[in-house]
Order: C-alpha cells, then structure tokens, then sequence
C-alpha cells in the first residue's frame, strides 16, 4: 500500500497537495507546541523551557515505531521509503555549523517559518538569513564540493551499524528518551522561567 | 522590554501531546510520500530558481544547480517541500489566530535590545541556511525526519546541532536569559 505516491496509487498532483494539508498540519502543531518562540525554543540549552526536547523527541520515536507497525500490518514497504543518506563529514560538519546558527538565532528553518507566520519579525530576519545562507553554499560550491561529498557511507540505518535489529535499537531509543524527559522535567524546576 | 500588555493567549498544548501530534504528521509524511518532513529543502528550491531567473547562464554552469537538478525533474518550485511550507504558514497562522497570538513583536530577552536580536538572527540563519545545505537537511529533513526511519546521518547530524548549540550556550546566555 504505502508509500502512496511511490507506489503510484496518488497522481503527483494529489502528493503536492496532499504535502500542503501535511505542510497546515506540522506548521499548526509546532505552533501549538510553542515552537513560534525563539525564547522557549532556546530554553532547552539553558534548562528553564525544555519543551524542544520533549516534542522532538516524542515526535520522532511515535514516527518511528509507527513505521514499524505499519510496516508490521503491511500497510507501507520501508524499502521504499526514503533513508537520509550519509556523508559522515558534510553531516558533523553541518550540524556543527547548523547549532552555532540555532544559538545565535533561536530557530531552526522549520519553526522560523511557524514564527513568521504568526508575526515575530526576528523570526522573519532569520529567515532572511536562510536564505542568504543557502545562496552562499550555492556560489562557493566548489569550494565545498569535496567536503560535501566525502566520507558517503550509503544510507546505513543506525540499528545496523550498532548490530542489532531494528525493534531493539526502537526499544533503547524510548528508554534513553524517557531518561532525558526525567532530566528536562528536573531542569524546568530547577531553572527559573519567565513567560515571553 | 514588554510592558506587560495584556495577553489572553491560550496556553500551549502539553509537549508530549504536541510530540505525538508531529510524529503523526510525519508518519504521515512517510506514509504519503516515502519520505519525511523538511524547511530547508524549501528555500533550496527557491535560491535555485532565483538564481536560474536572475543569472541564468551562470546558473547552468553552477554545480549547486546542477547537483539539484540531478535530484529532482521539471520545476525547482513544483516540488513537494515547498508545498508543505506552504502550508506550514498557513497552519501555523491558523493557531496562532484561534489562539490570540498573532502579532508583530521582536522577541528578546529584556537584557538585550531588539536591534541586537535581530542582528543575531540573521547572523544564526545565514549560519543555519548554510549548515542545511552542507548537512543535506535541517533539524526538520535531516535530524527529526532521518531519526524516525533510523538514519545513521540523522542521529550524527541530531547530535552535532544539539551537541554545539549546548557547547557554545554559555556565550550567548545573554541573548536568552
């Protein structure tokens, strides 16, 4: 059955449309969540709003396990759904690049469009600043090129590079996700919070 | 600097419900499109044709255009990301109005002034805008979306954004608290 649109069961104009009710969806939820504050989103890194944290990671283990039922009952094939591939270097160094940007600005691509969209104007410069970003990677290409394609690993999931399978690997992820939610409900007592 | 204004937002939802709630949109996603959510990919699609319309020629010998190109037919717009921050925009209007949160404010720590929020703003999304780029997605396309179909590269990539913001938050404690 799933995925829809690879399995051509949707026309392609059905899966674009279909990506702009998902897209009202995720843009409402992180709203709802409070991720249109660059001061609550920024509070997981100091402790006294750890909603980031909480959300994040709640999201990606429910995704997660339910790919793996659906895939269970027979309602999606994962072989034919997307894994991110790996490029070990351009993917530390990214990221590393890609905090220092969450510090400094408060947002991510994501929850600054949600910001935006509600009217924080630093959400707005932010992006601005996004797209100055990608249009610089753009015109340096070749610059890069070499750090950006090195390393490529092919797209190994992580379950199979820690040798276990992927329920067991699904299994651990809660446990240390239920380990850090204990953390983040200690620090929000811990740290004072003001409402912004 | 807020005076206080009387504000009769409604709460937020309880972020383990808010968590449940995206991780539906995702498998969601998935389960519509094999793949998973993202921003980034968005505003890729955007410079790539700004530039292919503002210096075209340039642009054809460009290998960032050449790179996307490979990666994905017909038009750089008609693509499934940027319809889904399309409508990331509108979703995220639709509750900040039901909630009575729509308005224009720069938000900051009463430490720091506006124009210095927003001139880090900017300085965090060039940062980030490039990062996403080199990091083939964001927190969103690489980090949330690679982690709920077990890449490897979406837990490194998780781990080094969330691993530097905490490194370097010490400096930058001024602007948030």
């Amino acid at each position: 059955m799933g995925p829809l649109s690879v399995n051509e069961i949707i026309s392609e104009n059905t899966n674009l449309f279909l990506a702009f009710i998902i897209g009202i969806g995720f843009g409402f939820v992180l709203e709802q969540s409070g991720f249109s504050s660059s001061r609550k989103l920024a509070g997981v890194f100091y402790g006294y709003d750890t909603v980031v944290l909480k959300v994040f990671f709640t999201a990606a283990i429910t995704a997660m396990l339910g790919l793996l039922f659906f895939s269970l009952f027979g309602w999606i094939d994962l072989n034919l759904v997307y894994v991110n591939p790996t490029y070990l270097t351009s993917a530390i160094l990214g990221g590393i690049i890609m905090g220092a940007g969450f510090i400094m600005g408060g947002y991510c691509p994501g929850t600054s469009f949600c910001g935006a969209s509600i009217g924080k104007l630093d959400a707005l410069v932010f992006i601005g600043g996004l797209f100055l970003g990608v249009f610089i990677f753009g015109l340096g290409y070749n610059l890069w090129e070499g750090t950006y394609m090195a390393n490529f690993l092919g797209s190994p999931k992580v379950s199979e590079s820690l040798g276990m399978s992927d329920g067991i690997f699904a299994f651990l992820l809660i446990i240390i996700a239920l380990a850090m939610f204990w953390v983040a409900e200690w620090a929000e007592k811990k740290f004072p919070r003001e409402e912004y | 600097m807020t005076k206080s204004k009387e504000r009769k937002a409604r709460p937020y939802i309880n972020p383990y419900v808010g968590g449940v709630l995206l991780g539906l949109v995702l498998l969601a996603a998935n389960f519509v499109s094999g793949r998973g959510l993202g921003a980034s990919g968005a505003i890729k699609s955007t410079v790539v044709t700004a530039m292919n319309t503002v210096a075209p020629e340039a642009s054809a010998n460009s290998g960032f255009v050449k790179e996307f190109g490979e990666a994905h037919s017909g038009s750089p717009m008609k693509t499934w990301l940027v319809f889904e921050m399309l409508g990331v925009l509108v979703g995220g209007f639709l509750s900040g109005s039901l909630a009575g949160r729509l308005r224009f404010k720069v938000e900051h720590s009463p430490k720091i002034t506006s124009r210095r929020r927003l001139i880090f703003a900017l300085a965090g999304g060039v940062l980030f805008g490039f990062g996403s780029q080199l990091g083939r997605g964001c927190t969103s396309g690489s980090a949330l979306s690679g982690m709920a179909v077990l890449s490897l590269g979406g837990f490194v990539t998780m781990m080094a954004i969330f691993g530097t913001a905490y490194a370097l938050a010490y400096f930058f404690r001024k602007n948030w608290i």
